[in-house]
């Protein structure tokens, strides 16, 4: 039967040609396009291998490094007891520097989303200056936060959750006002025609809606931060990057194994845990809903 | 216009009400419960993190002021000036800056054009649908994990040592930190492809690498462009502080211009910085735009 469809369609491939011209033939212009396209990619990887110095003698080299320090970090143990216990200090800084910064963080967030939301903000000009802030927070990089909070508040874990907390601003209200933007106008409508204010109406009619979204954001934060804040203390702001930094500096590379495994095991138990209240709590918005 | 309502004898609605008071009871203690739990973590929290808001309050005016300083000149001829007035010095460095952020841009594009090379090819290992061995998808899978969850900086810190400083152990950190991430979006967009194109490849006897070819690709080919040029301003972002552990870049400068004090090198470096960053999403965001609705008009 297969061999009836088959013989037809090769009894009439000049027709199918005709009719289907650019599946057995992509035209000139798609295929310039694509040659183009290739060429541009195939061009900049050339321009950046040159100007960027790579070499085939130096990728060598430098593996062969690599797998030396891969060896030395065998087996990933630090020096000694007080050395570990310091290590496990350092991580609970860290813990403690992505939890209060992603906290803090969501909290200045949620006025500042407000403020930029279409629906709920005050006027433009409050709208306009709201989410231009919220950009040029974003647009600086957490480690730049941690390097400027340092002249402020001095070195130490405090900076770093300063930074964190910053960067946070700005990333959190964008993602807060887009919820705030497409939550339901209905609950919104109905507490203002019983007479309720504006304010009342983000409380009751917005605030329900965009809780659970809320929440689970601030979630993903906390776990995306603590795999930052790990790195934090390379520029002095506190946590487990400072000891990092310092034992890959000084070519310590069990300890270096060592804390790199702890890192692992934090991210692991903290993805685990918010895992469980994302689901308990998307859990109960089903059940309001 | 009066409704009447009904109102249940006592005797009904006595237990009606005490189930709705012990129903409010019971949400207010698990309120309070978590409430409680909550500040007794924030407590410990701010006690590890070494909290000082004395600190803070009294140098919370430091902060404004830094970003006040980072537009006067603090010396030579134009001292005390707003940075504006004179552009050409606020900007002296401006060759080496624009050296430099090429530099931190093409890391970028090596980085996401390597590492996504290298998630596309082991995506197909690692979709559960295509996948054609369960134990090789789970090791895939971890290293994907694994790339992924060490920050860029660690793999930085450790590429310097062994490939020296320059741009090259930022691009090789980079990329790795692009094929874990690109690699679990890459699977999770064949793990969702109609799976019919496939069975007619494989029924009409394709092997595996061509039904790949033929039923897969054209179906997931834009996602991933779509991911990858995404991917592509991350990295340029991460690029950008690169420098701060010696792999090259602008953060180099960045970094010198922050640690010594040179305000309106910094300013000058991190406007540099914002407004690249910012013609490469807009740029990239119209590709994607175009990428995925040619996708959708097929």
């Amino acid at each position: 039967m297969s061999d009836g469809i088959r013989n037809a369609a090769l009894a009439d491939i000049a027709g199918l040609r005709a009719r289907h011209a650019s599946v057995f033939s992509p035209g000139v212009g798609g295929r310039a396009v694509g040659v183009l396209v290739i060429g541009v990619v195939v061009g900049l990887l050339v321009v950046a291998v040159v100007r960027l110095d790579f070499s085939l003698a130096r990728m060598l080299s430098g593996i062969g490094e690599l797998g030396r320090i891969v060896g030395h970090m065998i087996p990933p143990v630090p020096h000694s007891l007080p050395q570990a216990m310091l290590y496990l200090h350092a991580l609970a800084e860290t813990v403690a520097i992505a939890f209060l910064g992603t906290l803090f963080g969501a909290l200045l967030a949620i006025p500042l989303a407000l403020m930029a939301a279409r629906n709920t903000t005050i006027n433009w000009v409050v709208q306009f200056f709201a989410r231009r802030s919220s950009d040029t927070i974003r647009s600086i990089d957490q480690l730049i936060w941690a390097l400027i909070w340092v002249n402020v508040v001095g070195l130490g874990p405090f900076a770093g959750l300063l930074a964190v907390m910053t960067s946070d601003i700005g990333n959190l209200s964008k993602l807060f006002s887009e919820a705030i933007e497409t939550a339901d106008r209905k609950p919104v409508e109905g507490v203002t025609s019983t007479g309720g204010t504006k304010t009342l109406a983000i409380r009751f009619g917005i605030m329900p809606q965009v809780l659970p979204v809320i929440a689970s954001q601030v979630l993903y934060f906390f776990e995306s931060n603590t795999r930052s804040s790990t790195i934090i203390g390379i520029v002095g702001a506190g946590g487990i990057g400072l000891h990092l930094a310092e034992q890959i500096r000084t070519l310590e590379f069990q300890s270096v194994a060592f804390i790199i495994l702890l890192i692992l095991g934090a991210v692991i138990v903290i993805d685990f845990v918010s895992g469980l209240l994302r689901q308990a709590m998307t859990g109960k918005a089903q059940l309001t809903h | 216009m009066t409704y009447a309502l009904t109102r249940l004898p006592d005797a009904q609605l006595e237990p009606l009400q005490r189930a709705y008071a012990e129903a409010i009871a019971a949400k207010r203690r698990q309120t309070t419960l978590g409430g409680a739990i909550l500040v007794a973590v924030i407590v410990i929290s701010a006690y590890t993190a070494e909290v000082q808001l004395g600190t803070l309050f009294k140098n919370i005016g430091d902060f404004f002021n830094y970003f006040i300083r980072l537009f006067i000149f603090d010396s030579g001829p134009d001292a005390g000036r707003p940075a504006w007035t004179d552009v050409g010095e606020w900007f002296w460095g401006l060759r080496d800056w624009l050296s430099l952020l090429f530099d931190t841009i093409l890391i970028a594009y090596l980085a996401t054009l390597t590492g996504s090379v290298a998630a596309f090819f082991a995506c197909f290992l690692a979709a559960k649908n295509l996948g054609p061995n369960p134990v090789l998808r789970g090791v895939v899978k971890r290293l994907f994990e694994l790339c992924r969850t060490v920050p860029e900086i660690v793999f930085a810190l450790i590429f310097v040592v062994a490939f020296g400083l320059g741009p090259v152990p930022g691009v090789l950190a980079i990329a790795i930190h692009t094929i874990g991430a690109n690699g679990k979006l890459f699977t999770e967009v064949v793990e969702n492809i109609d799976m019919k194109p496939v069975e007619g490849a494989i029924a009409s006897g394709g092997t595996w690498a061509e039904s790949i070819r033929f039923a897969v690709l054209p179906q997931v080919l834009s996602s991933f462009a779509s991911y990858a040029l995404l991917r592509f301003e991350i990295n340029v972002r991460g690029a950008s502080v690169m420098g701060f552990v010696g792999a090259g870049g602008i953060g180099q400068d960045l970094i010198e211009a922050i640690r010594k004090f040179y305000y309106t090198d910094v300013s000058a470096i991190l406007l540099l910085v914002m407004v690249t960053v910012f013609l490469i999403d807009t740029g990239t965001q119209q590709l994607r735009h175009y990428l995925l609705g040619r996708d959708e008009s097929r």
